[in-house]
């Protein structure tokens, strides 16, 4: 029997690649879809209760906010990235679609990026080698664009200890090697 | 240089991108205010020494373009709008 097709991450890689160096540990996600969601205009009240019925938070300006089945993270004004579990929403654009109808413009965003977990005791020193966000300054909860190596990603800050980058998957392996290489130098 | 984005707070000029003269907002209707508005908004600009309105696109961060009014001689940063917001206000509808 013919041998089904796997889909490679970001990295190139069958599996998803998890790397630790030192106190650093970085995780590459592959099990997140993701859909960006733009307010049309004059839509808000509409796409706001929307949301709210299909457990969908939509998180304040530099925000991000999780719920079930979705979370989202603030991207620019009347616009959010939506994240969902891709085993159960790999077709998430067409999902979010009918709950939305004509309110909202939602644009599959799956295979665009690259998600990086990373988590240590105290995250600050990594971070503030590679982005100008004030990281140990900013809220738990804080999502911001930010540039890494000259690579426009996402910055979601959980706690001290963990942050999700979102990078473009066509630099995965040039922002994972950015990563890498700096928290080597931290050793 | 920080500029102090509306909705972001203060912000790194380095994220973001300078188009020019905030003037660029008021292009004129083509066919019908004349040939020669449309000329002065294509191809006059003032060079103040002292106030000037710009914008500005936050190319790394949100993505908004933003009508920053600047002092060109001491670089201070005076007023800092969401540009949607300035053309809003001056009664455009999109």
């Amino acid at each position: 029997m013919a041998e089904p097709l796997h889909a490679l991450t970001a990295l190139g890689q069958t599996i998803p690649y998890t790397k630790e160096i030192g106190p650093y540990r970085i995780i590459e996600r592959f099990d997140v879809a993701l859909a960006s969601l733009a307010t049309r205009k004059g839509r808000d009240g509409e796409v706001r209760a929307a949301a709210a019925k299909a457990g969908l938070p939509l998180p304040d300006p530099a925000r991000a906010a999780s719920g079930n089945p979705y979370s989202a993270f603030w991207v620019a004004p009347d616009m959010w990235m939506v994240e969902a579990d891709f085993a159960t929403h790999e077709d998430i654009a067409a999902l979010l679609k009918p709950l939305f109808g004509e309110a909202a413009s939602i644009t599959e965003q799956t295979d665009a990026w690259v998600r990086f977990d990373i988590t240590a005791g105290n995250l600050a020193p990594l971070l503030e080698r590679l982005s100008n966000v004030d990281f140990p300054a900013v809220p738990d909860g804080y999502a911001s664009r930010t540039v890494i190596e000259h690579i426009g990603c996402y910055l979601i800050r959980r706690d001290i200890g963990s942050v999700v980058l979102y990078g473009p998957r066509s630099s995965a392996k040039s922002l994972f090697h950015a990563l890498e290489v700096t928290a080597r130098s931290l050793l | 240089m920080i500029i102090h984005h509306p909705i972001l707070g203060p912000r790194d000029a380095q994220e973001f991108v300078y188009l020019g003269d905030a003037s660029l907002i008021n292009r004129p209707d083509g066919l019908t205010a004349g040939v020669e508005a449309f000329y002065d908004y294509l191809y006059n600009r003032g060079n103040p020494a002292g106030e000037h309105r710009e914008l500005w696109y936050h190319e790394q961060g949100d993505r908004s373009w933003l009508v920053v009014t600047r002092n060109t001689v001491t670089h201070e940063i005076i007023k800092v709008e969401l540009a949607r917001d300035v053309a809003k206000a001056a009664g455009r509808t999109k």
